[in-house]
């Protein structure tokens, strides 16, 4: 191998930009499979909103991985926990959520987010103490762990609010479409979709401005060299599996908004879902987690509209096509 | 002169392996000491477990009299020990200014050191900003020095720095660690280049199945040929 010396130019770092082309490769491809301009767009604007939702949802299990190496398989049940928690606001201020005014609408929905984000958070702190713990570098120990956890939070929300199926209704000024020519697309996936790229941008200014967002990308890489810099890690997992926590939470509050209902085993659907998102992202790579999710919410929309049979298994064949294209996911950060 | 770093009695155990099986060991202040043996003799198993990066199993280590053996790595690191690992471990995804900033800690980085450190690794200002990872093996492993020495550090454990290498970088690590020994750092080095060894050590311990099997002077290893085939199974005639 040759070995460049000091004084050698450096090759320029090659931007891999493949994986961002990839949605729009496959947004321009179905154009003409779709046919019509007006039920593409409409496919694309919901694709994009799922996909958001996934991504916020899905970000704070990439950088659990990515960060802690836990697998985490009761991810989910922040999810249910959030959109349980935001049932709470939305009762006693029905009448809010159904005046026609945004403002009005917006004052009950930011205090449910918000809350339903902070008890999620705090359930990940109890969560990451007493079940994470005692089993960091076990792997099998944390599926068991987990996936025994999320079995316990089913059950929880089953006896505190019962098996019934809560409705939870879109506030009144986010029902309906905004209508652009013969184009119609849903007021709320455009909030949705506007909800996920602030977060995906505030995830990403964080990451790559602030020394907080170095250390968690450096412990992505290499736990062991940040703590043998001096830092000590397990303070910052804690925070990063709080927020994943947080976000998962806030992630519920919108699906629950988006499928205009709440039950104790809707994260069920979702886990899958967020598990190939993260994988095909690549384990602890943010962006590669919103490409993913896009990808897997186009594949979804787009697949469904076009060959219904196929949308059960899309999201699988979406996976083994990324993993045969590139087996550590779209940008590969950890070694593992 | 005073030890700062003293091993004594330390067990190390690798799931069912039995890696250190009781080693003892002084670092002289202000010295460098060699750390030499074959491969699979336990010398990064030393520098982990002194790092807490693998813990114990039993015996004591002292660092300026404090008992470490039982701190975690990052309380470790905090007294002022800098650590160079034998992969370099630089973060791949961090620029190289973002790679010296984590390693400066609360500080901000020191001109005058950064200056010092440019001038024995320029190419580390020239590609400030580029991604540690598409640098070469030789820059990331000046990187990953110049990381410990970003900060003053009482003690430098660094893990085969050479291992690798093309010449000409080999030449200009040495004469960096060189320049950090007169400025009076405590160095505990792994080496397995013998010339470098030579070069660089005051002290020398080799080890051989997890213990140390002899201690002395590293000019006295380097006069005596016999000796070093005995403990290292090499001649230094066959490295120059």
């Amino acid at each position: 191998m040759t070995e460049l010396t000091a004084s050698d130019p450096l090759p320029k770092p090659k931007r891999d930009i493949a994986p961002i082309l990839l949605p729009v490769a496959l947004a321009l491809l179905t154009i003409p499979l779709v046919g019509s301009p007006s039920t593409w767009l409409t496919l694309t604007a919901a694709s994009l909103a799922m996909g958001m939702m996934i991504f916020i949802m899905a970000s704070g299990l990439t950088l659990v991985f990515g960060l802690m190496d836990v697998l985490n398989f009761g991810h989910g049940a922040f999810i249910a926990v959030g959109a349980y928690v935001a049932t709470l606001v939305f009762a006693p201020f029905a009448a809010s959520v159904q005046a026609d005014s945004l403002w009005v609408n917006l004052a009950v929905l930011a205090p449910a987010a918000l809350l339903s984000m902070a008890v999620s958070g705090a359930l990940g702190l109890v969560v990451e103490r007493v079940l994470i713990l005692p089993v960091y570098g076990q792997h099998l120990k944390q599926i068991l762990m987990t996936t025994g956890g999320l079995i316990v939070a089913e059950q929880t929300l089953y006896a505190l609010w019962g098996p019934q199926i809560i409705p939870m209704p879109l506030p009144a000024s986010l029902r309906g479409s905004f209508i652009l020519g013969d184009v119609a697309i849903a007021k709320y996936r455009v909030l949705a979709t506007l909800i996920g790229l602030a977060v995906f941008i505030a995830i990403q200014l964080v990451l790559n401005r602030t020394k907080l967002g170095l250390l968690i990308r450096a412990g992505v890489e290499n736990r062991e060299m940040v703590e043998a810099l001096g830092y000590r890690i397990r303070r910052l997992f804690l925070g990063v599996f709080m927020t994943g926590s947080a976000l998962a939470g806030l992630g519920g509050v919108m699906w629950a908004l988006y499928r205009e209902q709440v039950h104790a085993s809707m994260s069920d659907e979702l886990t899958v879902l967020i598990f190939v998102v993260v994988i095909i992202g690549g384990l602890g790579s943010i962006g590669g987690c919103f490409i993913g999710a896009i990808l897997v919410a186009m594949v979804a929309n787009y697949g469904g509209f076009l060959v219904p049979k196929l949308a059960l298994v899309s999201n699988i064949l979406l996976m083994v096509a990324i993993l045969m294209w590139r087996p550590r996911g779209l940008y590969a950060v950890t070694s593992r | 002169m005073s030890d700062l770093l003293k091993l004594s009695g330390v067990h190390t155990h690798i799931g069912r392996y039995h890696i250190l099986q009781g080693i003892d060991l002084a670092v002289p202040e202000g010295q460098v000491t060699m750390l030499l043996g074959r491969n699979g003799a336990g010398k990064t198993t030393t520098l982990r477990t002194i790092m807490g990066l693998w813990q114990a199993s039993s015996g004591e280590i002292t660092m300026s009299g404090e008992r470490i053996e039982s701190r975690a790595t990052p309380d470790i690191a905090r007294l002022g020990v800098g650590y160079v690992p034998e992969s370099m471990a630089v973060f791949s995804d961090l620029t190289v200014k973002e790679n010296l900033v984590l390693a400066a800690r609360d500080a901000e980085m020191d001109d005058k050191q950064l200056e010092w450190i440019f001038g024995f690794f320029p190419a580390l200002r020239r590609f400030w900003l580029s991604r540690a990872g598409s640098l070469s093996g030789g820059q990331k492993q000046m990187l990953s020095i110049a990381r410990a020495i970003i900060e003053p550090r009482k003690l430098l454990l660094i893990d085969e720095p050479t291992k690798g290498l093309a010449p000409a970088i080999v030449g200009a690590l040495i004469e960096c660690l060189k320049e950090i020994k007169r400025k009076g750092a405590t160095i505990l080095l792994v080496e397995q280049n013998f010339f470098a060894a030579r070069e660089l050590g005051d002290t020398v311990l080799v080890m051989d199945n997890g213990t140390i099997v002899h201690r002395g002077a590293m000019a006295a290893l380097a006069a005596d040929v016999p000796l070093q085939e005995r403990l290292l199974g090499l001649s230094l005639e066959a490295h120059q």
